[in-house]
């Protein structure tokens, strides 16, 4: 062999020893660093003493000693390693120089626009706490934020005209619509519209977010997992948020004073958007240095979920009792089945489609058939009350909700189905559901643009 | 022969220090002084030697800065502090004690029981 070969090799034995080294959660890099000298030395050393580098690399590693009780040691001298800390900084030190100062200063900058942008229709007379505003919040709200959190993810990943001016299209379409439309105050449509406005429009921020990647499968599930963590995060940030709230208006309380309106008005929804950026910002930080959070609960009420589904299917198998078909039932149901699509959807984000199937696969096609069970039954008793009393916005919207999460479940059980026989893989289902995603947004859209027309904006 | 695993685990704190009291110094060539001065005898598992450094930093009895070696890696220099100075004084007497028991054991003859 030649020397610079023989040369080649020990730099990829050093390299294996030390990713090895480093997958073991307390040593860090920097210990990795001052280890790989001292084994460099040593290496050194062996072959001027006359080994051969093969020789030399392995008396070496065996002097370093074991790498458990090595990195054992470590973690009793620096046991806070093991617990991941979110610093607001890259985990890669390399990176740092490059894009970590500005990130902060664009994601925190872009979370104080959110908040001052939701205070600027106050300028036009949209009081935010008065009653004759609350519509023009509900409908606009995800449009002081939605657009920047796009606009984070494009710098983000660098910039691109074209895409950049397809992105502008769906929020400015969204902006004159939801404006323009002449919508009852006390209506069903409006209600529709600042719901269905913000899933409409995650789908451009999945767009931007996956800079260029949306079309492959990979991509879009990173997104999956990107809003999954989000949510998470937004709903501590709000616990964290209600505290303050909480302590603010008690302490100034105890003063005379009554800081309510300032909370209402200030505090509430600029915190709230604010927090959007800051959360999607955190995400982005965090996502190779902490475990994610929502496939780690999606493990642990799966089982749940499917056993209170089963339990509900036999008592009323057991009871003969029909379901009550309350006006409310149909949202229910909608929710539960958003439920069990989120469940799966986050186990199948954090499954490696190589991974050979096990309990957790049977036990997650149990609850996507026994939700599909459920819903059936449910579907067949709405579909004879909508027979009799007709159609209204609500109803249509809940009821074209419905279908499509159950067409979505369906879909799944049966390639759970073929992968639990081995006759499919899951890399299948994996290409199913990212294929879905885009029609949830779709008929967000539709219930944005064409229902309050149909329904003569009531 | 060969010192034993307990006895290496309780010297290598005053060693450590003892070297590092008479100048700073890295890893490798702590370890590579130990082997000298005890003519082979006194062996340490070589990645052993780090967490005890960092231990020791924590302690506040040595400090630490990154350098360049000769052939231009990045390497990690430690010296003592007065804190581990003072340390090193206390762990000298005590293992002044130890030795001087042990040594008046084999001369004076065992007390005659009861």
């Amino acid at each position: 062999m030649a020397p610079d070969r023989n040369l080649d090799h020990l730099e990829e034995q050093i390299a294996q020893w030390r990713a090895h080294l480093l997958r073991r959660g307390a040593v860090d890099p920097a210990d990795a660093e001052e280890l790989e000298t001292h084994l460099r030395e040593q290496v050194a050393m062996l072959q001027d003493g006359g080994l051969a580098v093969d020789e030399a690399f392995l008396v070496a590693v065996k002097r370093m000693g074991s790498l458990d009780a090595v990195s054992r040691e470590f973690a009793r001298v620096h046991s806070e390693r093991l617990w991941k800390q979110l610093v607001a900084e890259p985990a890669d030190s390399s990176d740092r120089s490059r894009s970590g100062r500005p990130e902060t200063a664009v994601a925190v900058g872009l979370a104080f626009v959110a908040a001052a942008a939701i205070k600027v229709p106050e300028l036009f007379g949209h009081h935010f706490a008065s009653a004759g505003s609350v519509g023009f919040y509900a409908r606009n709200a995800s449009l002081f934020v939605l657009p920047l959190l796009a606009g984070y993810f494009l710098w983000k990943r660098g910039w691109d005209r074209m895409r950049c001016l397809w992105l502008a299209l769906p929020f400015v379409a969204a902006a004159v619509l939801a404006n323009a439309f002449p919508f009852a105050p006390d209506g069903a449509t409006v209600v529709l519209t600042a719901i269905h406005l913000p899933i409409a429009l995650w789908l451009a921020v999945g767009i931007a977010y996956a800079g260029g990647r949306w079309n492959t499968v990979a991509g879009r599930m990173d997104f999956v997992r990107f809003s999954g963590e989000l949510f998470i995060y937004y709903v501590l940030f709000a616990l964290g948020g209600g505290v303050l709230a909480l302590f603010t208006g008690t302490m100034f309380d105890a003063i005379g004073l009554d800081v309510g309106w300032l909370l209402e008005t200030w505090l509430l929804p600029c915190g709230a958007l604010g927090a959007v950026l800051v959360g999607a910002w955190l995400v982005e930080q965090k996502q190779s240095v902490i475990e994610n959070m929502a496939p780690v609960l999606t493990r642990v009420f799966t089982p749940l979920f499917a056993a209170v589904l089963l339990a509900f299917l036999v008592t009323m198998v057991w009871t003969g009792s029909g379901i009550d078909v309350e006006r409310e039932v149909l949202i229910g149901f909608d929710l539960l089945l958003v439920l069990v699509v989120g469940l799966l959807l986050f186990a199948v984000s954090a499954r490696d489609p190589q991974a050979p199937r096990d309990a957790f696969d049977a036990l997650q096609q149990i609850l996507v058939v026994a939700a599909l069970i459920v819903d059936v039954v449910a579907l067949a008793a709405i579909a004879t009350r909508i027979s009799e009393f007709g159609f209204s916005a609500n109803k249509l919207a809940a009821l074209g909700e419905n279908l499509i999460l159950l067409v979505n479940l369906a879909g799944s059980a049966l390639l759970y189905a073929r992968f639990l026989r081995g006759a499919g893989t899951f890399a299948a289902l994996e290409r199913w559901q990212t294929a879905y995603l885009p029609v949830y947004a779709v008929w967000a859209a539709i219930v944005v643009v064409v229902f309050p027309p149909l329904f003569g904006y009531r | 022969m060969q010192v034993g695993k307990d006895l290496v685990a309780a010297s290598a704190t005053p060693l450590v220090l003892a070297i590092l009291q008479q100048g700073e110094s890295y890893g490798y060539a702590i370890m590579k002084r130990v082997a000298e001065l005890s003519g082979g005898e006194l062996t340490w598992t070589d990645g052993m030697l780090y967490p005890l450094l960092h231990r020791l930093e924590r302690l506040g009895y040595i400090g630490a800065r990154w350098g360049v070696s000769e052939t231009g890696r990045k390497r990690r220099y430690y010296r003592i502090t007065p804190d581990g100075r003072a340390q090193l004084a206390v762990q000298r007497r005590q293992w002044q004690v130890v030795e001087a028991t042990l040594r008046r054991v084999r001369w004076e003859p065992a007390p005659a029981v009861g």
